[in-house]
């Protein structure tokens, strides 16, 4: 049997406990811990993509213990697809992070490196508990790196999230406790299996179960009315640490994604919920495009970008059948990334306008800015989804998927919104200026990670088609859950 | 029993989710701790509920079921940790802000 699988989940904790015994004052030696934790994990993720590709799916029986009585790890296409993912957004993230934002507090490459074991945890995991505690993982580390840095507005958002999130584990534990209490079983495969034969009133237990864990998740992928946590804490974040949480929204679509398409795919509780989620992803998309053009600063202006991509996913996911899927989860990478560079981007405009930030006001002329200016013009015209670039490849696909009226007219709406935002904060920022100022260059190590994120854009565009082959083969693995469930329990189900 | 439980599950939850709609830190700290009990409680009962019946098989005919308490034994660790951050973030917004309200400033309405 292969051990590669638990890579993901042990080099990030390894790392992480390293960092934790490493002298404070050797910054070096901390940096070189983490880049070459990162640079691994993207290597093992290639690899396991790799193994991932033709089909199989590889289950990891925790402790030898077998399917539903251990904790069982499970790699398919899609769990291989996000862990490739996270590597590719964490290397520059932390690569911009060691120009000088780690110093800003202490253990921000622990706090980095137990974020990312807490992600990949939450991707391979296959049960529902270890699911629970990957995700408080991840959120304890990411408590300790959204206040990394010090700041009355990052003390608030930090409290705001805090709380809200406590109470999400709490309704998730309550979830948790009804779906074994109806079911009496925690592993997602077996429990696909066990749920559908419940009936009665266990089943309306059973049902509240679902649509609690449906209300996490969401409150985890900024999903309306749960999503007004996130402009405040992203854009307070310090510029890389915002960049990781582009994926952090993408867990809880995962998550989702994942339950869904297992359990509720079909048979008598077939759709659970689907109605719900529809119209919830329909109105966060809508509301994001409002957020986009009642933005005042750069950074929340990009925070409500993530929102967006959270609502044009969830709808595609949820319309009605899983056919978009492939689509989606190519928008889903391009947006991914895109909405990282453009938290980079914005902190490199912030340090080069001085007293002025990322806010929308005249400033004085940015050193270098036509570098910045035309990064960012890129940047927009693929967030924005015009062409050439891969966010209107990701989009037409988007359409021609969901072939639903009010989808397509609130998916252009958001798009002109994201326009209108992006076009208003460009031509605010880089050319009305009041003359020369103190603002710094941007750094030759920050620019080369901004660029490596960028990179991806015009690499999706001009592989377009086998990414979106690729996709489409996740999405065709993703609508057929006898597969994983075999896999995961062999002939005994 | 059951009833017992279940009353003190509910006592439990509503006087947490009370306490966390407070405008103070304080008082969302303790209601955070009490929902988390609540929780920790309704955990423990959701492989239905014994007495004088060990988790072991063989002991007796009818054993508990085991994994709840193993469960819940995780959740408090789990929201044990969590409560200590929240109270030391609590304690840091107070110093940062000079106010425990939970918006950092005592101005708007909400406060007491």
């Amino acid at each position: 049997m292969s051990h590669w699988i638990i890579a993901p989940i042990l080099i990030p904790a390894l790392a992480g406990m390293l960092l934790l015994l490493e002298v404070r004052e050797w910054h070096r030696l901390r940096r070189i811990t983490g880049l070459l934790s990162a640079s691994a994990l993207l290597a093992v993720a290639v690899l396991l993509w790799e193994q991932a590709a033709d089909g199989t799916i590889t289950v990891y029986q925790l402790g030898n213990w077998a399917a539903p009585f251990g904790i069982v790890l499970v790699l398919d296409r899609l769990t291989a697809l996000m862990l490739l993912l996270t590597a590719v957004l964490a290397f520059p993230a932390l690569l911009y992070a060691c120009r000088g934002d780690d110093r800003k507090g202490a253990n921000f490459h622990g706090l980095f490196q137990f974020q990312l074991m807490g992600i990949n945890g939450a991707f391979l995991t296959g049960d529902l508990f270890n699911l629970f505690v990957f995700f408080e993982v991840l959120l304890i580390a990411s408590y300790g790196l959204a206040l990394h840095g010090r700041g009355p507005a990052r003390v608030k958002a930090g409290l705001h999230y805090v709380a809200l999130n406590l109470v999400g584990s709490a309704l998730f534990l309550i979830g948790l406790g009804l779906i074994y209490g109806t079911t009496g079983t925690l592993n997602m495969a077996d429990f696909a299996v066990k749920a559908q034969a419940v009936t009665g009133m266990d089943q309306a237990l059973l049902k509240v179960a679902v649509l609690l864990l449906w209300a996490v998740f969401g409150l985890k992928a900024a999903l309306f009315p749960l999503y007004f946590w996130l402009p405040a804490t992203y854009a307070n974040a310090t510029a890389p640490v915002a960049a990781l949480f582009a994926i952090m929204t993408k867990v809880g679509l995962y998550a989702i994604v994942r339950v869904y398409a297992l359990a509720f795919a079909d048979g008598p509780l077939a759709g659970l919920g689907q109605q719900g989620l529809w119209a919830l992803a329909l109105t966060t998309l809508a509301l994001a495009g409002i957020g986009v053009l009642g933005a005042r600063r750069l950074g929340t202006l990009v925070a409500y970008l993530v929102i967006m991509s959270v609502g044009t996913l969830l709808a595609a996911l949820t319309f009605g059948q899983l056919s978009a899927a492939g689509p989606a989860l190519y928008y889903l990478v391009h947006s991914t990334l895109i909405c990282g560079a453009l938290f980079l981007l914005a902190d490199l405009v912030a340090r080069g306008r001085g007293e002025a930030g990322d806010r929308f006001v005249a400033g004085p002329v940015i050193p270098a800015g036509g570098v910045l200016a035309g990064l960012y013009f890129m940047a927009a015209i693929a967030v924005v989804g015009l062409p050439p670039l891969s966010g209107f490849i990701g989009k037409v696909a988007l359409l021609k998927a969901v072939p639903v009226p009010l989808y397509w007219v609130l998916l252009l709406l958001a798009g002109l919104c994201g326009l209108i935002g992006m076009s208003r904060a460009g031509s605010s920022m880089f050319w009305r200026t009041t003359g020369p100022g103190e603002g710094v260059r941007p750094g030759r190590q920050r620019l080369l990670a901004l660029l490596v994120l960028l990179a991806v854009v015009p690499a999706l565009t001009l592989w377009a088609e086998p990414a979106m082959q690729a996709a489409g083969q996740v999405a065709g693995q993703l609508a057929q859950p006898q597969l994983y469930i075999q896999a995961v329990l062999g002939g005994q189900s | 029993m059951e009833l017992l439980v279940a009353v003190i599950i509910g006592v439990l939850v509503s006087t947490g989710v009370y306490l966390c709609l407070r405008a103070r830190t304080f008082p969302v700290v303790m209601g955070l701790t009490l929902l988390s009990y609540g929780v920790n409680v309704f955990l423990f009962a959701m492989g239905g509920l014994k007495i004088d019946k060990v988790a072991v098989v063989g002991l007796n005919s009818d054993p508990t079921d085991p994994l709840p308490q193993a469960l819940v034994l995780t959740a408090i660790v789990i929201g044990f940790a969590m409560t200590a951050f929240l109270v030391v973030l609590a304690l840091r917004s107070q110093a940062e802000h000079d106010t425990d309200h939970v918006d950092g400033n005592d101005s708007g309405e909400g406060g007491r």
